[in-house]
């Protein structure tokens, strides 16, 4: 009974609201030639509340704000709007979600895109109703490799850059062994398989993987296995509270001490936030953006750390990025219609906060110098969110990788 | 060679398991008190161990309460937490079906879930345990294999938990079963009219009884608050495995709920030695066979 009327009133209210939005989205299309519905509409689907809402969620919304407001509030004279949702990480949720931005409410371009698996189902979405889609949260290399799409854009970082960075720098310090602890999904494959790519190029080995179930809190038994390996290097092909734990877990096994190293392949400041430094220091790790790089850096951090209380990850200032760029194109297409702008998107170089002199490939990779960070130890910290001492820069032709050998039928 | 792997590391995956029983243990022997008292199935007892996890580092952080007496003051706090919830919420839904109260326990844990995560974020908290508990002893095991160069490595925050858990559950058990309070108890689950004719104080019980079952989740909170990362979500990844126990094990039965509790722990790190990425899985297949073959669970009385 319950049920019934509750399905009764979900589909009465569902069934209103599609015919209004598809009564308003008519009477719109028929103004304008040049913006659809006669406005821009950014989507940002992200985590709203699980485990990556802090290192993308609400932050990144408020980025996508910061970027609009940068570039004046509207664009062809015509006004900006945001819209935003949350995907609970889970792939059919947001390819639905994105389905009904685009066919009720007139989104024309969706960023953030947390979690990979999410992303690829996005990513298709977009491809499949010609709209633009702008991953700063996902970081599998796939978006822009075997699954790439002319619409989609991977901006902040990727699973290739990441295994570059870290994997290059570990195997060139002797870590030449490796063990990984992946996470069972999209992403944790892709960033394993990127790792051991770099570290057998490197001339060293990979002597076994563990995939654990997403999200887990009791890596003990993982760790155990890892340590058993004799593997140097037990390497986390995992995110967020995942790292955290196993990175905090692994001090109860006397993992470090025993001579094994971990390497965290994926983190946020945020991370280290949460980590405490007593249980990160050390720790090698690759980031597209750091908010202590120089001026600029630190002035757009402290303006986004006024309003949501911490600093922003790079997921974040990412999504800034992605999404003043996709202004910048649309005012240079003169329209907003997908094709048109993907083109301009791939012809200007992207130089802010974020990036200084990025490349868009044609695969869709934005291509941006990335840094090896090492984290300080708690005596070097002067204090909240100070964390990383940037050990190198990796120039952007170096992090990531050539498009013409990523798999992308485009970029061939 | 077990299995074909060095008896030490086997050894130390099924101390790893029971720890992880131990856990379960908690959380189930709360829910089956819980349930058997009130017949409220108490969906927001993950959120209540979650609160007890967060109480602990809010303690640390600002009053600088101690993680010793975080053991005993977190529990009264969330204890008197469960109380309000109980006489504010809970005892109108008595007369009401089962599906009402857990209605209204999961409509807490959104709200909880969501106010945590709202003032705290979600990528978790540190809580450093106390120095005693930090690293790991090493065990000989020579007597066992015979090679005395066999040992074993454990870590000791969580063979305190083993520890820790065994003797309230048995303390609970004993409460329950052997002395007279736990008497009004179980006779007041038989037939509460009954019982309040003979002028015990029957929703004075049960009240306390709630009280006591949120209190066992917010310990082993603080338990979890040295081992893992402090999370709003914690407790609702966790809770759904205790639900699958307490199917198993059997609704209302006190033992049967701690037994099953370790012994699936047991079931899953052998599981995660043969097959990791199912060991999130097989306590859910194990359920589905045990409502097959006995639905009241291994434990349980048929209704």
């Amino acid at each position: 009974m319950l049920r019934k009327s509750l399905c009764a009133a979900a589909l009465g209210a569902s069934v209103f609201g599609a015919s209004v939005f598809a009564a308003g989205a008519f009477v719109q299309s028929a103004v304008s030639a040049e913006l659809s519905d006669d406005m821009v509409k950014i989507g940002v689907l992200t985590d709203m509340a699980a485990v990556y809402a802090d290192l993308s969620g609400d932050g990144s919304v408020l980025a996508t704000r910061m970027a609009v407001e940068d570039f004046g509030g509207s664009v062809l004279g015509k006004p900006i709007e945001i819209i935003s949702a949350d995907h609970q990480n889970k792939a059919d949720i947001a390819a639905s979600k994105a389905r009904e931005w685009i066919d009720t409410q007139g989104v024309d371009m969706i960023t953030d895109l947390v979690t990979s698996s999410v992303a690829l189902a996005v990513q298709e979405v977009g491809r499949e109703k010609n709209r633009i889609t702008m991953v700063t949260g996902a970081a599998t290399s796939r978006l822009t490799g075997e699954s790439c799409s002319p619409l989609g854009f991977h901006w902040a970082y990727d699973t290739y850059s990441l295994a570059n960075g870290t994997g290059t720098a570990v195997v060139k310090n002797g870590g030449d062994t490796w063990f990984f602890i992946t996470a069972d999904y999209a992403f944790g494959h892709s960033l394993e398989g990127d790792v051991s790519n770099i570290v057998e190029a490197n001339g060293g080995e990979v002597l076994g993987t563990i995939r654990h179930p997403f999200p887990s809190s009791d890596f003990a038994s993982f760790l155990l296995q890892a340590q058993a390996s004799g593997a140097k290097i037990v390497g986390l092909a995992n995110a967020g509270s995942d790292t955290i734990n196993a990175i905090k877990q692994a001090s109860e096994f006397g993992i470090v001490e025993g001579g094994q190293n971990l390497a965290g392949l994926l983190m946020f400041v945020t991370d280290i936030h949460s980590l405490g430094l007593n249980a990160a220091q050390g720790l090698f790790m690759t980031t597209g953006w750091y908010w202590d790089l120089n001026d600029e850096t630190r002035a757009w951090a402290a303006r986004f750390e006024a309003e949501a209380g911490k600093k922003p990850t790079m997921i974040q200032v990412g999504t800034y990025s992605a999404v003043l760029s996709y202004l910048k194109a649309v005012e240079k297409a003169g329209t907003d219609e997908a094709g048109a702008v993907a083109a301009a998107l791939k012809s200007m170089p992207v130089n802010d906060v974020f990036a200084d002199g990025g490349t868009v490939y044609a695969n869709g990779r934005m291509a941006h110098d990335m840094y090896l960070a090492q984290v300080k130890t708690p005596g070097e910290s002067a204090g909240d969110w100070d964390y990383l001492n940037i050990v190198r820069t990796i120039p952007a032709a170096e992090a990531y990788q050539d498009p013409t050998q990523s798999g992308c039928a485009l970029s061939q | 060679m077990v299995f074909d792997v060095p008896l030490s590391f086997l050894a130390l995956q099924l101390f790893i398991g029971l720890q992880n029983g131990a856990f379960y243990a908690l959380l189930s022997l709360g829910l089956a008190v819980i349930f058997g008292m009130l017949n409220v199935i108490n969906f927001a007892h993950g959120a209540q161990y979650m609160l007890g996890a967060f109480a602990t580092w809010l303690g640390l952080e600002y009053l600088g309460i101690s993680y010793w007496w975080s053991l005993l003051l977190v529990p009264i706090v969330l204890g008197l937490f469960g109380i309000l919830i109980e006489r504010a919420l809970l005892r109108w839904l008595y007369d009401l079906d089962h599906l009402y109260g857990l209605l209204l326990t999961f409509g807490l844990v959104l709200i909880i879930e969501g106010l945590v995560t709202d003032g705290f974020g979600s990528s978790g908290l540190p809580y450093d345990k106390p120095a005693l508990f930090a690293g790991s002893e090493r065990l000989a095991l020579g007597a066992l294999t015979g090679n005395e160069r066999d040992f074993m490595v454990v870590p000791i925050y969580r063979l305190w938990i083993i520890v820790a858990a065994v003797v309230l559950c048995i303390a609970t058990w004993y409460m329950i079963e052997r002395t007279r309070l736990g008497s009004y108890l179980r006779a007041a689950t038989e037939n509460p009219a009954l019982v309040r004719a003979f002028g015990v104080n029957v929703p004075l019980l049960i009240t306390l009884t709630y009280g006591f079952g949120v209190a066992l989740a917010g310990f082993a909170g603080v338990l979890a608050a040295g081992l893992q990362a402090i999370t709003p979500h914690m407790g609702s990844n966790l809770i759904i495995v205790v639900f699958a126990v307490v199917v198993i094990g059997g609704m209302g039965s006190i033992l049967g709920s701690i037994i099953t509790s370790f012994a699936l722990g047991l079931v899953e790190a052998i599981t995660r030695i043969a097959y990791p990425e199912a060991s999130n899985i097989v306590i859910f297949v194990i359920m589905i066979l045990v409502l097959l073959t006995r639905p009241a669970g291994l434990f349980g009385r048929e209704a």
